[in-house]
């Protein structure tokens, strides 16, 4: 009871009060049932907001855990294959996302190396391999989005591999 | 829609001015050991009003300075300015070494222009052509070219191609924002840009039909790629995909009925062929691996594409009749983005060599390939209808530019922007007249 606001305690109180008065002693016993139900429908749905209030909590620390680790996810040149680090961030994200409904948008990015068109299947080879990271681990196919965009959106715009790292990637959003 | 037009943001409009003028300045930075010296001589103007519209002998001067085979003599050095075969005086020539001699006069009538040009060669003194070219007067620039179309192939034996046009993305980078795209359409000297479609987001791979009245391209303006096709002639545009997943790189057939395309619609990238007249779609590759950037052989029995089947980008090809597929090249780990001549024989595609991207011509029947470009970054190669000069994309001084080789490598010029990266270059072929 100790989560019970006072209101409601008093609420309780005066209801199986009026109720005492009202009936006869014949009904006393329905009376004692009535208000037994009353005490457990308010249990319940004290247990229902501590639910709900823990499962926020614990959304709200794997939200600011997958956070933690970024949106991006990097990829070695020409190549798909999710890197250790990426998974880890990824099941962090995997994590926050199971606890919500949310629908996700995969960006799939190459760097500037190679054709524009060859790149633009290599971004979504990239965002399929995230995407069916995901999937493999529990997140419906429904809620994720792919599209790549190949090497036409760099994050940073010089040459060398400083900058082309920085470029292959996956961006959740 | 993101039409130009529409867009009245303060910004675009200084794009719109800046774009007014010719955006690619030409930067000639290789030419053939012994060019041709000829004199183009400013042509008489017979019109009314004090001259031209356009100077059309400085026109016509600069697309053979620019195919690398002629030294056109500085107007500077001329000791006469004839118009007409008896002003000549050969001595005046011989003197300032001009091998040819081209003179002409231009004149107007009712919004038409008629441009009419001599021939001389100065050693043998005799006339080598002669001929008259007309069109409207808001052409002037095309016309001009067409005579050096002329000129070029009475010399060289091979068509001129300067009355040809280009298309090209231009990007603005915005600081921290988004960047605009500008599909734009100029002259194959980089004049009179016109821009055909602005947008926030991507815009590549743009295309001609076989008679160079409309183009396709692929714009991501609705948040995802989709092919789209739009008139030239009465600027009607048309959505022609929306697939989940890629849609890329099309591809005119030769004869303008079919679109090649790149779905993934259904698992993996493959090639697709599109009728474009009831938009259905026939499936041409079925692998798991990445099939793209298809092109026509020019007699349309064919396709070729790029394909990482074999473990590494190469360049396969495809018989539409039997439905074989055959791999065509086999030098260097990253083959990609073909586009054939016409001739059917001179392939030129991306080609990978010590980690550097260079442009590349690949002889289908000697099988030999000759790397035509020594920058590291080069991409997106387009080659000009007459298979002389292919135009790509490259980096320069850090910025995205266009360039272009001969096929024989022999002759390189630059058309940087004055401003911002320009990409994706696509020549088109002959206009029809």
């Amino acid at each position: 009871m100790k989560y019970l606001p006072v209101a409601g305690k008093a609420v309780i109180v005066m209801f199986t009060a009026a109720l005492l008065a009202a009936c006869s002693s014949s009904a006393k016993k329905d009376d004692e049932e009535a208000a037994a139900a009353a005490a457990a429908a308010a249990k319940a749905e004290q247990e229902r907001a501590a639910a709900a209030a823990a499962a926020q909590s614990e959304m709200r620390a794997k939200r600011d855990a997958a956070a933690a680790y970024g949106s991006v996810f990097y990829f070695d040149f020409d190549s798909y294959a999710l890197k250790p680090e990426a998974i880890e961030a990824l099941n962090a994200h995997i994590a926050y996302l199971k606890t919500t409904d949310e629908a996700v948008r995969l960006e799939g990015h190459t760097d500037e190396r190679g054709t524009r068109e060859y790149n633009m299947a290599l971004g979504e080879r990239r965002a399929n391999a995230v995407r069916d990271y995901m999937v493999v681990n529990g997140l419906p196919s429904y809620r994720i989005e792919t599209v790549s965009y190949g090497e036409e959106r760099p994050i940073s715009m010089g040459s060398g591999e400083s900058n082309w790292s920085q470029n292959r990637r996956v961006e959740l959003k | 829609m993101k039409r130009l037009i529409l867009a009245l943001a303060p910004l675009l409009l200084a794009l719109l001015a800046q774009t007014a003028r010719a955006e690619l300045t030409i930067e000639i930075t290789q030419g053939i050991d012994n060019p041709t010296p000829i004199a183009v001589v400013p042509f008489a103007w017979q019109g009314s009003g004090g001259t031209a519209s356009e100077d059309i002998a400085a026109i016509i001067d600069s697309d053979l300075a620019r195919s690398g085979q002629f030294s056109p003599v500085d107007r500077a050095d001329m000791l006469g300015r004839p118009s007409r075969e008896q002003d000549i005086f050969y001595r005046d020539w011989r003197a300032i070494s001009a091998e040819y001699l081209l003179i002409g006069r231009a004149s107007t009538s009712a919004g038409e222009m008629r441009i009419e040009y001599e021939l001389y060669d100065v050693v043998r003194q005799a006339s080598v052509a002669g001929a008259a070219v007309t069109g409207p007067e808001n052409e002037a620039r095309m016309l001009a070219h067409r005579v050096a179309d002329a000129v070029y192939e009475k010399l060289t034996g091979i068509p001129g191609a300067f009355a040809t046009r280009l298309l090209y993305v231009a990007v603005t980078h915005v600081p921290g924002g988004k960047d605009y795209y500008r599909l734009t359409l100029a002259d194959s000297d980089g004049a009179r840009p016109i821009v055909l479609l602005e947008s926030r987001e991507p815009v590549l791979a743009p295309g001609w039909s076989p008679d160079g009245t409309q183009i396709t391209y692929v714009s991501f303006e609705t948040g995802r790629p989709a092919i789209y096709r739009q008139n030239l002639m009465t600027g009607a545009r048309e959505q022609l995909t929306n697939f989940k997943g890629l849609n890329g790189a099309p591809a005119w057939s030769p004869d303008g009925r079919m679109l090649a395309m790149v779905l993934s619609k259904d698992g993996s990238p493959d090639i697709y062929l599109m009728n474009l007249a009831t938009k259905e779609l026939t499936r041409v590759t079925r692998h798991y691996a990445i099939d793209t950037e298809p092109t026509w052989m020019p007699d349309g029995r064919s396709l070729l594409f790029t394909s990482d089947r074999g473990g590494r980008p190469q360049i396969y090809r495809y018989d539409l009749r039997t439905g074989n597929t055959e791999r065509v090249t086999f030098e260097g780990n990253y083959n990609a983005r073909a586009r054939v001549a016409q001739d059917g024989r001179n392939v030129v595609l991306v080609h990978q060599q010590s980690g550097r991207f260079h442009i590349a011509v690949y002889d289908l029947v000697s099988k030999r390939m000759q790397v035509l470009t020594s920058t590291e970054l080069d991409e997106s190669p387009s080659i000009a209808p007459n298979g002389s000069m292919v135009l790509y994309a490259t980096k320069y001084q850090g910025r995205g530019i266009l360039a272009a080789v001969s096929v024989d490598g022999g002759v390189k010029f630059r058309l940087p922007a004055r401003e911002g990266d320009v990409r994706e270059p696509a020549w088109s072929p002959y206009m029809s007249r």
